[in-house]
């Protein structure tokens, strides 16, 4: 990939920080910097694309570490569970046999497992050597049959966050608009009710957690052509142009797909979240506001009415254990603010958030919900974040994976919110579940056992030792 | 003899291998106030910290030179030395390791030379040691990564020939290959122990990465492991006690420098590996063997008898890095058990000595392969083959790196008789738990019983 095409990725109109520098422009520095690379993000934005062999373009290091680690679900094909590399060997590098070696196994992958495609991250060694993948993929698709999209995410190119917008760059210069979505069947034509195609974008039904949701798309007649890339298939992906509605559930991470299928096919879009019951409930309306069928709009409501009437007296129980704890939030981007409103549905207090990948969207929408008194971090290392615990007496840590140890090892409960966790919380339902977990480890019994010294540490008094 | 099989096809499925620098920064971590610093892209340490955040259910201190497109094309020398400047002036580190990744062996970086440049720079830092070491991922896999890290620690901590063997009367040095969990490690320590000596391990990540909660409540480098200082002193020792095949060149370099005869081990399971160790301890302590340990030893002995109905002739498939893999299948050939498939990432030395016909060079999928072939009765390999153990229908004893799906797999313990013991009990109940094959139910066509299903006269052959 040349540098004036990740200067173009950097460059995302639809943002509305995006006159400010480029995040992509301040180089992260070496010896203090945390957080993962381009094919980082770009696996994680297409790998839960269900019945697609995911190869791996490069050594084993990229790989190795990283396949079958994320809590995302398929209801169907597991064959994106399957870890595929090409484990560039050292005579592969001096040899330049990298670009053959991807060939025959792009005819490996689809010989063993009939894939409905095949995409290539194409990772640093390789984009170093300079291995075209792009006329490799395209060879490979002529002599298998079987579309094979390259996806060009050297680590090198920068962030994760641009590993996202790589990532949907491919889909929609490779796949979206190469199918069309089948009819709807007669059958599931039901009277006074006009099905509308959708699609959800940056959607990884992490631990099934969007089959929370799913059913009440079915109930209002929203077919959904596309979750990308949740539980999604290849055709689905190719079907996305004939939406007439996307939503854009997770961050600004796939804001270019949304904007570009605004711009080239003139399908809406509108940013929501499906975490909390106001945001799920904002999101069906938004739905109908934009799909303009006054049916649909009055359905949600009534929808909306009922569950969260259903949900509201299914939380009373949770809320009197947690009203007014004190949360601690570090987390990037739109679930800043989007499980904030969550915790709020829950009568938390939030009294502090990181904003470190937050854009200035996300913290304006911050301020709104929390008021100015809200602190807002940006520096994520452990110390600062268990000084902000101290400051701010917080009974929680709510962050990604990788800071559980920190509130661990510091005896303070912790919630797991990002991709590696094993709960779902999203829609009205994966409130209690959310609720529950929060429940379950702010007033877990272990915290006095871990926090007390030893009995005997009292009595080792200073003084001369009694004989025996 | 093993025949080693190489490795035959294009594309690696579900891969068994972990990459080189991912085993020097655990090499690293071993070392008390410690950090691992990879030079490449932001991922390959970001990827490397997961897979051992997940794996320990610990913080892992790993940082990163963050090479990003200009430092990949144009030079990422400058990151190195600001990268190690950061870090010693943020976190004043007793020791920085610094593992190279496929990115920066690609573009060709002369990281020794970088370590010196850096201290020419910055001569307020000499006084901290900073490990260089060359671990391309498209070499080696975990376990060569973390033994070039181990002789390139004593290459910058042992840099004069010295002579002073025995000085510390009691002090003996461990090599500890990566093979050995925190809980082997304290095993092994309290081994040493009993026979009034007193070990120095290096690396030593059963005091580091044990899991345990301090007074500190966070740091940014390792807490525990072997003190910096103390690898000095490895020449004073008496004896070297090297685990694991992996190691005996960084064995051969500490006893090149410092002439402390050493001790060798390929593995430390079954009774066979153990008492040769604990043979050792007794002779280098000049000591009897404790009547603690020679319990433990009869233990082991009657577990042996107790398990072997069970494990005899059990058809048993092995997929990990050479030490382990080799390991393995002298514990369970030692109880006549089968080794009929036998998987490791990368080439070793000690792999043609695996207790099996053949030896694959290759992933979960190779595994996967023969063990249907051949039958097989349980799978012994790391947590990614959970899928592979399912499809086969057989159990699956989780051991190696990986294990991010079982509680406390990090520190268990497998060596000494105790941690064999513990596995063949492990092991039996395994093959217990998902049947021995009994006759399918015979009802006979003249049976008296109504109501029940019976033989039709034609299918009383088949089963």
């Amino acid at each position: 990939m040349q540098a004036k095409d990740i200067a173009e990725l950097l460059n995302e109109p639809a943002c509305t920080h995006n006159k400010k520098e480029k995040s992509g422009c301040a180089r992260p520095k070496p010896g203090a910097t945390a957080g993962g690379c381009s094919f980082d993000g770009a696996q994680i934005a297409l790998l839960p694309i269900a019945d697609v062999a995911h190869i791996v373009h490069g050594p084993i290091a990229c790989a190795g570490s990283s396949w079958d680690n994320r809590g995302t679900r398929s209801s169907g094909p597991t064959l994106y569970r399957i870890g595929m590399t090409t484990d560039l060997t050292e005579q592969d590098v001096i040899m330049g046999r990298g670009e053959k070696r991807l060939f025959h196994a792009i005819k490996q992958a689809v010989d063993t497992y009939s894939p409905k495609a095949v995409f290539i991250y194409n990772t640093c060694v390789p984009a170093l050597t300079g291995d075209d993948i792009g006329a490799v993929c395209k060879a490979a698709a002529e002599k298998t049959g079987v579309p094979v999209v390259p996806v060009d995410c050297a680590g090198f190119y920068g962030t994760k966050n641009l590993g996202n917008r790589i990532a949907g760059e491919a889909m929609f210069k490779y796949v979206v608009g190469t199918g069309e979505p089948l009819p709807v069947p007669a059958e599931l034509q039901r009277p006074g009710i006009t099905v509308h195609d959708v699609n959800l974008i940056g959607e990884y039904n992490i631990a099934g957690e969007f089959w929370n949701v799913a059913p009440l798309f079915d109930e209002l007649g929203l077919r959904i052509l596309c979750t990308l890339s949740g539980d999604a298939r290849f055709h689905e992906v190719q079907t996305m142009h004939r939406a007439e509605a996307s939503m854009v559930v997770c961050a600004k991470a796939l804001l270019n797909i949304a904007r570009k299928l605004q711009t080239d096919h003139k399908v809406p879009f509108f940013e929501g979240s499906f975490y909390g019951v106001t945001d799920t409930s904002n999101a069906f309306r938004d739905f109908a506001k934009l799909l303009n069928d006054p049916s649909l709009t009055e359905r949600t409501e009534a929808m909306i009415a009922r569950e969260e009437a259903k949900i509201n007296a299914a939380l009373d129980p949770w809320r009197e254990k947690l009203r007014g704890k004190r949360v601690l939030l570090y987390t990037g981007g739109v679930k800043s603010w989007s499980i904030v409103s969550a915790l709020q549905d829950l009568g938390m207090d939030v009294v502090a958030t990181g904003t470190s990948k937050s854009t200035e969207e996300d913290k304006a929408r911050i301020r709104e919900i929390m008021g100015d008194k809200t602190k807002m971090i940006t520096d994520g290392s452990p110390k600062a974040l268990l000084g902000v615990v101290k400051e701010y007496q917080a009974d929680i840590l709510i962050a990604g994976g990788r800071n559980m140890y920190t509130a661990l090892k510091a005896r303070i409960p912790f919630l797991d919110i990002n991709q590696e966790r094993e709960f779902g919380y999203e829609g009205y339902s994966g409130m209690v579940e959310l609720a529950r977990q929060l429940a379950l480890t702010i007033q877990s019994p272990v915290w006095p056992g871990v926090r007390k010294t030893a009995p005997w540490a009292k009595t080792k008094v200073p003084g001369v030792e009694l004989g025996a | 003899m093993a025949e080693i099989l190489k490795r035959n096809k294009a594309l690696a499925v579900n891969p068994l291998k972990a990459s080189q620098p991912v085993g020097a920064s655990l090499a690293f971590l071993g070392i008390n106030k410690a950090i691992p610093m990879m030079h490449g892209s932001q991922g390959c340490t970001a990827f490397g910290k997961v897979y051992f955040v997940r794996h320990f259910r610990e913080p892992i201190p790993l940082q990163t030179t963050a090479m990003d497109q200009v430092s990949t094309v144009m030079s990422a020398d400058e990151n190195v030395i600001l990268g190690l400047a950061t870090i010693c002036e943020k976190s004043k580190p007793a020791l920085i390791g610094l593992p190279t990744t496929g990115l920066s062996e690609t573009q060709g970086t002369d990281i020794k030379r970088l370590v010196r440049d850096f201290y020419i720079a910055h001569p307020e830092f000499a006084h901290i040691p900073v490990v260089p070491v060359n671990t391309p991922d498209f070499t080696g896999c975990l376990e060569s990564g973390y033994a070039l890290a181990v002789k390139a620690t004593l290459e910058v901590m042992l840099p004069e020939k010295t002579d002073n063997v025995g000085k510390r009367k009691k002090q003996v040095n461990v090599l500890a290959g990566s093979f050995l969990t925190p809980g082997d490690v304290e095993h092994i320590k309290e081994l040493i122990e009993a026979f009034g000596l007193r070990p120095l391990v290096l690396p030593d990540i059963g005091d580091s990465l044990d899991g345990h909660l301090t007074e500190m409540e966070s740091s940014p480098l390792t807490v525990g492991g072997t003190p910096v200082s103390d690898i000095a002193s490895m020449g004073e020792s008496i004896a070297t006690l090297v685990l694991g095949n992996s190691l005996f060149d960084a064995a051969d370099f500490l006893k090149s420098q410092t002439g402390v005869p050493d001790y060798r081990f390929d593995a430390l399971m079954g009774l066979e590996a153990v008492d040769s160790f604990v043979l050792a301890l007794a002779e280098i302590s000049g000591k009897p063997v404790p009547e603690k340990i020679e319990r433990q030893r009869a233990q082991l002995q009657d577990a042996m008898v107790d398990a072997h109905f069970m494990l005899g002739f059990a058809r048993v498939a092995i997929a990990a890095d050479p030490d382990l893999l080799y390991g393995f299948s002298r514990l369970v050939t030692e109880m006549g058990c089968e080794v009929v498939a036998a998987v490791a990432p990368a080439r070793a030395n000690i792999l043609e000595s695996v207790l099996a016909e053949q030896v694959g060079i290759g992933d979960l999928e190779d595994l996967e392969i023969a063990a249907k072939r051949k039958g097989a009765q349980l799978v012994i390999s790391n947590s990614h083959a959970v899928e592979t153990a399912r499809r086969l229908g057989v159990p699956l004893l989780r051991a190696g790196f990986p294990q991010y799906d079982l509680l406390g797999g990090y520190q268990r313990l497998w060596v000494g008789y105790r941690g064999t013991r513990q596995s063949l009990f492990d092991l039996a109940n395994l093959l217990v738990e998902h049947g021995h094959h009994e006759p399918e139910p015979y009802v006979s066509i003249y049976a008296q019983r109504t109501g029940e299903s019976r033989a039709t006269p034609a299918s009383g052959q088949t089963h």
